[in-house]
C-alpha cells in the first residue's frame, strides 16, 4: 500500500499539467532547436557534427522527459485532462503560433529550399542543409539534400512523440503495438533501408527512384512517371523488384490486407503520414470537424482527387507510350489494359453493390467515377490523338497537381493545420490512397469497430477523439456498428470510451451486413 | 395532435425522437436547463477539459428543425389537466392532447444544517456545472457527501484540476450497498491510491457558514472533524424533481406513479425516466430506477404507446455501467452486494488489484444470474443471451472468451479464469475454448 497517499495538503500526489520538472525539459528542447535554428540562420562556427548529435538529443530528451512527466508518472488510464483549456490544443493563441510556423517550414522547404541552405547546382551546402551533410556522409555517403533534412527530422518526431504516445496510452495494448510498428516502419522503411539502398547502389547513382517500400500509388503520384519507370527498369535486379512488387501492393496485397484487417493495416499501422499525425498530430486529434457539413465536403474532396490522379496517371503514361518502339506496350494496347481493369474494378464493385444493403448511394457514385474515367480515357485516345489530357500538355498538368495536391495540400495544409484543423487534414480530405483503401474498407472489409449492445451513454468522447471527425456517437448511441469508409482504425474511440463500448473487430461471416443491426432499438416491430 | 414534452434529457429526447419516426404529430419539447439536448453523463468532462458543452451535444443544432421537433426554452410552472393547459414562466400558456413529463431528478439533501448555503451544490445538470465551475477559482478544498457514481465523479473532477478533495462516506466500503465486498474494496483502494482524502463510515453533521452565506467547512458527525473547504458536493443519491406538482392532482408517491403502459392517473398524461414510479415493478426491478439506459428504454416505449401501439415497459435484463476514475466496471444480470440465498457467486481478481470478474449461478440448477466486471469488458449481447436462456454456468465458463469485449492484443484471462472458478465450488469447468468474432456472430444468430 506504498503507493496510498494520505497527505492532506496535496490532494493529487501527480504534478499538474506544467510542473519544475517538465519546465526544465521544455528548456533543454529549446535549445536543441536554438541551435538547429542557429545553424539555419547560417552561424558558421555552430554548423560541426557534435552540435548536430546535440541539437537532435536535446529536442528528444527535452521532448522524452516532459512527456514521461506527464503521462508515465501518473497512473495508467485514458489522460485528456485540460486538453480544451490549452491554449496549443484548442486553437489558442499558441496553436495558431505553431500552426503558422509549421506551416512557414513547409513552404520554405517546397519551394525555397535555398532558405535552407542547399547549394545551388554543385556548390557546397550551407545552413540547415549544410548542418545534416556530416549524418548524411555517414548514412549514404554523399551530401545532405532538404528532403533528407526533412526526412530526418520527421524520423525524430515520429520516433519521440511515438515513445510519448505509448506512456500515454500504456494500458492499451493496442496502441502501444500499433505505435511501435508505425515508429518501425518510419525508422527502417521509410529512412534508413531507403537510404542504406542508395549508397550501396553505387553504378546506378543517377537512376534514383523512390525506394520506400511502403509508398505505393496513388499516394507517391510520380511512380508511373516516364523517368520513374525508365529508372527503375535500367537499375537490375533492385529496380526490376521494387517495379513488381510495387503492382503487387497495389493490386494485389493492399485490397487482401484491407479485406483483412480494414484500411487501418496501412493508414495508423505503417503510413508514414498517418504515423506523423498518430504521434505528434496525437495532441491535436480532437480538432477535427466533425459535422455533417464537413463530411460531405470530404466525401468529395477526396473522391474528386482520385479520379483525378487515376485520370492523370493514365494520361501521363499514355502521354510518353509511342508505337511500340521504345517500350512493349504501346499506346493502344496501354488503353485497352486500362480500360479491361476498369471495367473488372467496377464489375467488382457492381458485384458487391448487389450484396450490400446499406451502401447503394456510394456504389452508385463510384461506378458513375469509374465511367467517367473510362469515358476520358477513351477520349484522349481516339480524338485528341495528341496524348494530352484536358487540353493541356500531361506534364503540365502533373506539375500542377504536384504543386496543389502533392506538395500545398499534403504537405503545407496536412501538417501546417495540425493544431488548427486536427491531425488528419490530408488523410481525410485529400489522400487518393485512402480514398481508395476507404472503398474498400466500405465494400467488401471484415473490419468494423463493434458496438456493445446498449451501453452507450452518448458522452461524445468517441466523436470528440475521432481523428478523421467521424460523429462515432451517432452510430454507438443506435447501437449500430460503424463501417466508414474514413475510418483509419486508431483505436483511440473505444480507449476513451468510459463504459466499454466499442471495439475494432474482424469477422468474415457478416461482411456485407455488417451494419444493419440496429441494438438500441429497444420496441422491436415484430412484437406489436 | 400537440404532443408537449417537459424535459430534454435522454428520456424526453427518446420520446420525441421515435414519436417523429412513428408519426406525424407535432412535437413540442420544453426546458429550462438548456436549448438543446445534451449528455447528461458528460457533465464531467466538460469541467474536466475532455470536452467542451458542444461536443456534448449528441445531434447537431439543425437536426431538431430538420425532424420537425420544436424546442422551448422556458420553465413549466403549472399544468391543468382540465383544460390540458401548461403555464409558462415566460407567461405563455402552451395546449396539449398528450402530455409526457420527464422531469429528471435532483439532488438529494437531508435536511442538513447549511446545506442551503452558497458554494453548495448537487452535480446533476448545467446549472449545477456553471456553479462549481465558478466555486473551483482559487478553490483550497472541496468536500463531498456521499459515495455513489456521482460522488466519485465529482471527486474526480476536482482531482484532475488538483483541488484537494475530502469525500464523506457513509458506508464502511466505497458503494458497498450495490457492490460486492471485493469489487468495493478494490474501489476503495483506488480512490487512496488517487490521493482523494476518503472517510468512509462518516457522515455529514452540517456544514458551517463564513458569516457571509458561503459554505466554509464541513463537520463528521461522528468523529466530530471540521474539514475547512471552500466548496461542499452534496451526492447522496437523487430523488424524482417531483415537487412542484405534488398538489396538482397528479398521483405521486416517491416519483409519478404509473402503470405498465406509463401512464399516470390524469387522462393523455405519462411519466417516464428519472421521475417516473412504476406502480408494479417486474421481479427484481426498483419503482424507481435514475439510470442513462432505463430513461431511454421508457422514452421509446411512450413513445409507442402515445401513439396507439400498446406497449408494456420492460426494461428486460438489468445492465447499467460506470468508470471510477480508471477502473471501468459493467454489470449484466442480477448481482447482488450481497447474494441471494441460492446463489453462489464465483470470484476472480488480477493480481493487478484492478481488474476483476464476478459470476453468478443459481445453485439449484446451475443456471447463469449474473456477471459484475471491474476493468474487463464484457460483450452485452453475449451475456444478455446466457442471461436469457438461463444457460448452465459450466457452459458460460467453457465459452467465456465469447464474451470478451477488451480491445484487440490484450492479455486474455480466460484460463486463469475456470481455474480460479474451479477451485470455488465443486463444479469442474473446463478450459475456455478459443474464440473470434465468426464464433461470436454464429453463437448470437443460433
Amino acid at each position: 500500500m506504498s503507493e496510498v497517499y494520505k497527505s492532506m495538503s496535496i490532494s493529487n500526489p501527480h504534478p499538474p499539467f506544467e510542473d519544475g520538472v517538465q519546465k526544465a525539459m521544455a528548456a533543454i528542447a529549446g535549445i536543441g532547436l536554438l541551435i538547429l535554428i542557429l545553424a539555419t540562420i547560417g552561424v558558421e562556427s555552430i554548423s560541426t557534427p557534435l552540435n548536430l548529435a546535440l541539437s537532435i538529443g536535446l529536442m528528444s530528451i527535452g521532448t522524452i522527459g516532459f512527456a514521461y512527466r506527464a503521462f508515465r508518472i501518473k497512473p495508467a488510464g485514458i489522460k485528456n485532462n485540460g486538453v480544451w483549456f490549452s491554449s496549443a490544443m484548442s486553437r489558442g493563441v499558441i496553436g495558431w503560433i505553431a500552426g503558422i510556423v509549421i506551416t512557414g517550414f513547409y513552404i520554405v522547404l517546397y519551394w525555397y529550399e535555398g532558405l535552407l541552405g542547399l547549394g545551388a547546382s554543385g556548390a557546397a551546402n550551407t545552413g540547415l542543409v549544410g548542418f545534416f551533410d556530416p549524418l548524411a556522409m555517414a548514412i549514404k555517403g554523399t551530401p545532405a539534400s532538404q528532403w533528407f533534412v526533412y526526412g530526418t527530422l520527421y524520423t525524430v518526431a515520429i520516433l519521440i512523440f511515438g515513445v510519448r504516445f505509448i506512456w500515454r496510452y500504456r494500458h492499451n495494448r493496442y496502441q502501444v503495438i500499433r505505435t511501435l510498428s508505425v515508429m518501425g516502419f518510419q525508422l527502417f522503411f521509410a529512412y534508413l533501408i531507403p537510404e542504406i539502398l542508395e549508397s550501396l547502389n553505387g553504378e546506378y547513382a543517377t537512376k534514383w527512384f523512390d525506394k520506400d517500400m511502403k509508398n505505393m500509388w496513388p499516394l507517391d503520384y510520380d511512380m508511373f512517371d516516364a523517368w520513374h519507370i525508365n529508372n527503375m527498369s535500367s537499375t537490375g535486379i533492385l529496380g526490376w523488384g521494387f517495379l513488381i512488387f510495387s503492382l503487387l501492393m497495389i493490386f494485389v496485397v493492399s485490397p487482401f490486407l484491407t479485406y483483412k484487417y480494414g484500411k487501418r493495416w496501412y493508414c495508423s499501422w505503417v503510413c508514414g503520414c498517418g504515423g506523423l499525425a498518430e504521434t505528434a498530430g496525437d495532441s491535436f486529434r480532437h480538432l477535427s470537424d466533425k459535422s455533417m457539413n464537413a463530411w460531405k465536403i470530404e466525401r468529395w474532396m477526396i473522391h474528386s482527387i482520385l479520379v483525378f490522379v487515376t485520370i492523370m496517371t493514365i494520361a501521363v503514361v499514355y502521354g510518353y507510350l509511342g508505337d511500340g518502339s521504345q517500350y512493349y506496350i504501346t499506346r493502344t494496347m496501354f488503353t485497352m489494359i486500362v480500360v479491361a481493369v476498369l471495367v473488372i474494378v467496377g464489375g467488382a464493385f457492381y458485384y458487391f453493390m448487389n450484396k450490400r444493403k446499406d451502401a447503394k448511394k456510394d456504389l452508385q457514385k463510384i461506378i458513375m467515377g469509374i465511367a467517367a474515367v473510362i469515358a476520358v480515357i477513351l477520349l484522349i485516345n481516339f480524338l485528341t490523338g495528341s496524348g494530352n489530357a484536358f487540353f493541356i500538355d500531361n506534364y503540365t498538368f502533373k506539375k500542377w497537381y504536384g504543386f496543389l495536391i502533392g506538395a500545398a495540400f499534403s504537405g503545407v495544409v496536412g501538417v501546417g493545420f495540425y493544431p488548427l484543423m486536427g491531425s488528419r487534414v490530408w488523410c481525410r480530405f485529400g489522400c487518393p490512397m485512402a480514398a481508395i483503401l476507404g472503398i474498400q474498407q466500405k465494400l467488401f472489409s471484415r473490419f468494423r469497430i463493434t458496438t456493445n449492445g446498449s451501453q452507450c451513454i452518448s458522452c461524445g468522447n468517441c466523436s470528440t477523439y475521432c481523428e478523421m471527425g467521424i460523429d462515432v456517437r451517432s452510430y454507438a448511441q443506435k447501437g449500430q456498428n460503424i463501417v466508414r469508409a474514413s475510418c483509419v482504425g486508431c483505436g483511440v474511440c473505444a480507449a476513451v470510451c468510459p463504459r466499454g463500448v466499442l471495439k475494432l473487430e474482424n469477422g468474415a461471416t457478416d461482411v456485407f451486413e455488417k451494419t444493419i443491426d440496429i441494438r438500441n432499438n429497444h420496441v422491436q416491430m415484430d412484437t406489436i | 395532435m400537440n404532443i408537449v414534452i417537459i424535459g430534454n434529457g435522454i428520456s424526453g429526447i427518446s420520446t420525441a425522437r421515435w414519436l417523429r419516426k412513428l408519426s406525424d404529430h407535432n412535437i413540442t419539447v420544453i426546458s429550462s436547463e438548456s436549448d438543446h439536448f445534451y449528455s447528461r453523463t458528460a457533465l464531467m468532462y466538460i469541467y474536466m477539459g475532455h470536452m467542451r458543452y458542444q461536443d456534448t451535444k449528441p445531434y447537431e443544432d439543425y437536426f431538431w428543425e430538420k425532424n420537425r421537433i420544436d424546442l422551448v426554452n422556458d420553465h413549466v410552472e403549472g399544468v391543468n389537466y382540465e383544460t390540458k393547459t401548461l403555464t409558462l414562466k415566460k407567461g405563455n400558456t402552451l395546449q396539449y392532447d398528450k402530455l409526457v413529463l420527464a422531469l429528471g431528478s435532483k439532488s438529494n439533501k437531508f435536511g442538513w444544517p447549511g446545506q442551503d448555503l452558497n458554494k453548495v451544490t448537487g452535480l446533476y445538470n448545467l446549472q449545477d456545472l456553471e456553479k462549481i465551475e465558478a466555486y473551483s477559482d482559487g478553490l483550497n478544498r472541496a468536500v463531498i457527501v456521499g459515495g455513489g457514481l456521482i460522488g466519485i465523479e465529482l471527486a474526480e473532477m476536482f482531482h484532475s484540476r488538483h483541488i484537494p478533495v475530502t469525500m464523506f462516506v457513509r458506508e464502511k466500503s466505497f458503494w458497498d450497498a450495490v457492490l460486492p465486498q471485493e469489487e468495493s474494496q478494490m474501489i476503495t483502494r483506488h480512490i487512496l491510491k488517487n490521493g482523494i482524502d476518503l472517510r468512509l463510515g462518516t457522515n455529514l453533521k452540517e456544514i458551517v457558514d463564513d458569516g457571509k452565506g458561503n459554505a466554509c467547512a464541513a463537520i463528521a458527525l461522528e468523529s466530530g472533524d471540521k474539514v475547512d473547504c471552500g466548496y461542499v458536493g452534496l451526492t447522496a443519491g437523487v430523488s424524482p424533481n417531483v415537487d412542484w406538482l405534488k398538489e396538482s392532482g397528479l398521483k405521486i408517491n416517491r416519483g409519478i406513479i404509473v402503470n405498465d403502459k406509463l401512464e399516470t392517473n390524469q387522462s393523455d398524461v405519462y411519466a417516464i425516466g428519472d421521475c417516473a414510479e412504476q406502480a408494479n415493478p417486474l421481479p427484481g426491478r426498483r419503482g424507481v430506477e435514475a439510470i442513462w439506459y432505463t430513461g431511454r428504454m421508457m422514452g421509446e416505449t411512450c413513445a409507442y404507446n402515445i401513439c396507439g401501439h400498446d406497449i408494456s415497459y420492460n426494461p428486460g435484463i438489468w445492465f447499467n455501467s460506470a468508470k471510477f476514475i480508471d477502473i471501468e466496471y459493467q454489470v449484466y444480470g442480477e448481482v447482488l452486494a450481497k447474494p441471494k440465498e441460492h446463489h453462489k457467486a464465483l470470484y476472480w481478481e488480477h493480481e493487478d488489484g484492478e481488474k476483476s470478474v464476478r459470476i453468478l449461478y443459481d445453485i439449484n440448477d446451475e443456471s447463469i444470474v449474473g456477471f459484475n466486471l471491474m476493468g474487463i469488458r464484457f460483450r452485452h449481447e453475449v451475456c444478455e443471451k446466457w442471461l436469457r436462456e438461463k444457460t448452465n454456468v459450466k457452459e458460460v465458463i467453457a465459452n467465456l472468451t465469447l464474451a470478451n469485449f477488451d480491445p484487440e492484443f490484450y492479455k486474455k484471462h480466460e484460463e486463469e479464469i475456470a481455474k480460479s472458478f474451479s477451485n470455488q465450488c465443486d463444479l469442474n469447468f473446463s478450459t475456455p475454448k478459443k474464440s473470434n468474432l465468426d464464433r461470436v456472430l454464429s453463437f448470437l444468430k443460433a
